[in-house]
């Protein structure tokens, strides 16, 4: 494509300037928390003295390793479990097409569009009813029923796309319906699913409203919400609190950089099909 | 979803027994059979587990919340049925009503500059930064969608408080007039909210509507530039349209972001100065678990519900036209 140059050269400064914008809040708070405890710094000014021990400080006072365990934990418990049972209802969904099939989609559909502040007052007292309130479980049930919209839709979208020949061939080797699952569809279906799960996984680590509700001790949320905790606690206290944000952020942070193609295509395939 | 293709998985699961084979919509000539119903129920099963989930944790708490919006009451005590009385607070009480204008006023800065200006930037990266700059901002650009948006609520705190950075780059080309605590200020506070949106929605649009750009057929644009078209010319009249469908994705996404807000919301002004960013999100959480006025709560949630879904329709049938 033919450019003039000035075109290109003010295309490039909007670019940079667009970078520096997101980038600059990120050094904005490195830099804050390198400044003495308990000060104002300004917004962007490197310290006489850096104060590396705050990070430190930071990790302890927010208890940093059982958060990141707290986290790990959620994941672990909701995409699994997720991710299984999703595939298979799009299987039952989109291949087998059941009986039905139609109308379980559009109820799965309505719940794409539901905000979570819709039904959370009714979770808080469903939690407190089944006793699991203020415990990671009350975080992990609600959240694998509300990825299940997302999750159906999109497993559904690819197995409603598989070719017949794949299944037929497997029945007429006597596979039973549980075999053509598990041993056929399922292998294939590895790209949508690993997609679904790097999906899963950044939503139930940045999952905060369920956290803030629905249990108050920050060692058993996700990131998300220790970090609101954090913020509650420390807010006076600037240095310390960018530094507990900036340890919290890190994991993401390092991830996003090393898998970012695979996590910018998820999202965006994810919105597509959403 | 075409009948064909409907018609093709039941059968085929079942094609074993040709006698079963034809069941279907189309030809009932043959009667349900135990293997039928079999295959349907073990159909079923695939489904329920899922289901159960979204049926306990999602659909139930919906109904629940739509039956306490009918009733009076503190999530202690015994509730009292007030009929639709709720509803009629939620639509006359000026500090409820607001929360409702606020989330309107969010969409022209979670959806609708984020998708405006996305459009001129994946232009501009299509059209100048075709290496390693093109690859480099799609990435930077899309950072803010990963991080949590508590914490961009918080470094945005930061960032727009008095000594942050905001303030000290309008000091430093000599606007010191102008700087405030952007979050503090009744006048300014919902703007400020505003552009943490801007800041977390922008890549993704810009990102999403890249990829979409990339698969305009080249030889648009070759006729247009030979018609002498301009870059507005050829941005108007070729790159918008050809991306209805995916300016349909991004508007739905981010229409729904910023009606539902809380996160940043909650972390950057918990819905002050004075209820200058209370959005419908902040007052349920606050309504429900603060006040304990737990049928407002619920009736401002059916009707937070009942305007995404009204919002979000028109958006979708607007794409679903070409897409399917």
């Amino acid at each position: 494509m033919r450019v003039a140059r000035s075109e290109l050269y003010a295309g490039r400064a909007l670019l940079v300037a667009l970078m520096a914008i997101v980038i600059l809040p990120f050094i904005s708070i490195f830099t804050t928390a390198l400044h003495p405890s308990g000060t104002a710094p300004a917004g962007l000014s490197w310290p006489a003295d850096p104060q590396w021990g705050n990070f430190i400080e930071a990790f302890n006072v927010a208890n940093m390793r059982a958060l990141l365990a707290s986290s790990v934990f959620i994941v672990l418990a909701v995409v699994p479990v997720s991710l299984l049972i999703s595939t298979m209802a799009g299987f039952g969904i989109g291949l087998l097409r059941i009986p039905g099939a139609r109308w379980l989609l559009l109820l799965f559909i309505f719940g794409l569009t539901l905000p979570f502040e819709g039904i959370i007052t009714p979770l808080y007292f469903l939690a407190r009813e089944m006793g699991i309130l203020n415990t990671r479980v009350a975080i992990v049930l609600p959240l694998i029923g509300l990825f299940m919209p997302f999750a159906v839709f999109w497993m559904r979208a690819h197995f409603v796309n598989m070719p017949n020949e794949v299944s037929e061939a497997a029945r007429v080797d006597g596979a039973s319906t549980w075999d053509l699952f598990w041993r056929i569809h399922v292998p294939l279906a590895r790209a949508p699913i690993a997609s679904l799960g790097i999906l899963m996984s950044i939503w139930a680590w940045n999952q905060f409203l369920l956290a803030l509700v629905l249990v108050e001790d920050p060692t058993e949320r996700t990131m998300a919400g220790a970090l609101g905790a954090f913020q509650g606690h420390y807010a006076t206290d600037i240095p310390l609190l960018c530094a507990g944000t900036t340890l919290i952020l890190l994991p993401t942070l390092i991830l996003f950089i090393l898998f970012q193609r695979q996590i910018i295509s998820a999202l965006l395939q994810g919105s597509v099909k959403g | 979803m075409t009948r064909a293709a409907d018609e093709a998985g039941p059968s085929r699961a079942i094609a074993r027994s040709p006698a079963q084979e034809t069941r279907r919509r189309a030809t009932r000539r043959i009667p349900r059979t135990r293997g039928i119903r079999r295959q349907t129920l073990i159909g079923w099963a695939f489904v329920v587990p899922a289901l159960v989930m979204y049926g306990l944790f999602v659909l139930q708490p919906l109904a629940l919340t739509v039956q306490y919006s009918l009733y009076r009451w503190d999530g202690v005590g015994p509730a009292s049925f007030v009929g639709l009385s709720n509803y009629v607070t939620v639509l006359s009480e000026p500090r409820l009503l607001e929360t409702l204008f606020n989330a309107f006023r969010l969409v022209l800065f979670f959806s609708l500059i984020p998708v405006g200006l996305g459009l001129v930037t994946a232009s501009v990266i299509q059209r100048v930064a075709g290496g390693r700059l093109g690859t480099m901002s799609r990435t930077v650009l899309f950072l803010p969608q990963v991080i949590p948006l508590v914490a961009a609520g918080i470094i945005w705190g930061r960032l727009l408080s008095l000594p942050g950075l905001v303030n000290q780059g309008l000091a430093a080309i000599g606007l010191d007039d102008v700087t405030r605590a952007w979050l503090g200020d009744f006048d300014t506070a919902l703007s400020a909210v505003g552009i943490i949106g801007i800041w977390v929605l922008l890549g993704f649009c810009t990102v999403l509507l890249l990829t979409g750009m990339a698969k305009i057929d080249a030889a648009l644009y070759e006729s247009a530039r030979i018609d002498g078209a301009g870059w507005f010319a050829e941005f108007r009249a070729i790159t918008v349209p050809s991306l209805r469908y995916e300016i349909g994705v991004c508007l739905t996404v981010t229409v729904i972001a910023a009606l539902a807000a809380f996160d940043i919301v909650y972390v950057s002004t918990g819905g002050g100065p004075g209820g200058a960013t209370a959005v419908p999100g902040i007052q349920i959480y606050i309504l429900a678990f603060l006040e304990r006025q737990v049928g407002l709560a619920s009736a401002l949630a059916v009707v937070l519900v009942v305007l995404v879904l009204l919002v979000i329709l028109p958006i979708q049938r607007l794409t679903r036209e070409r897409a399917l």
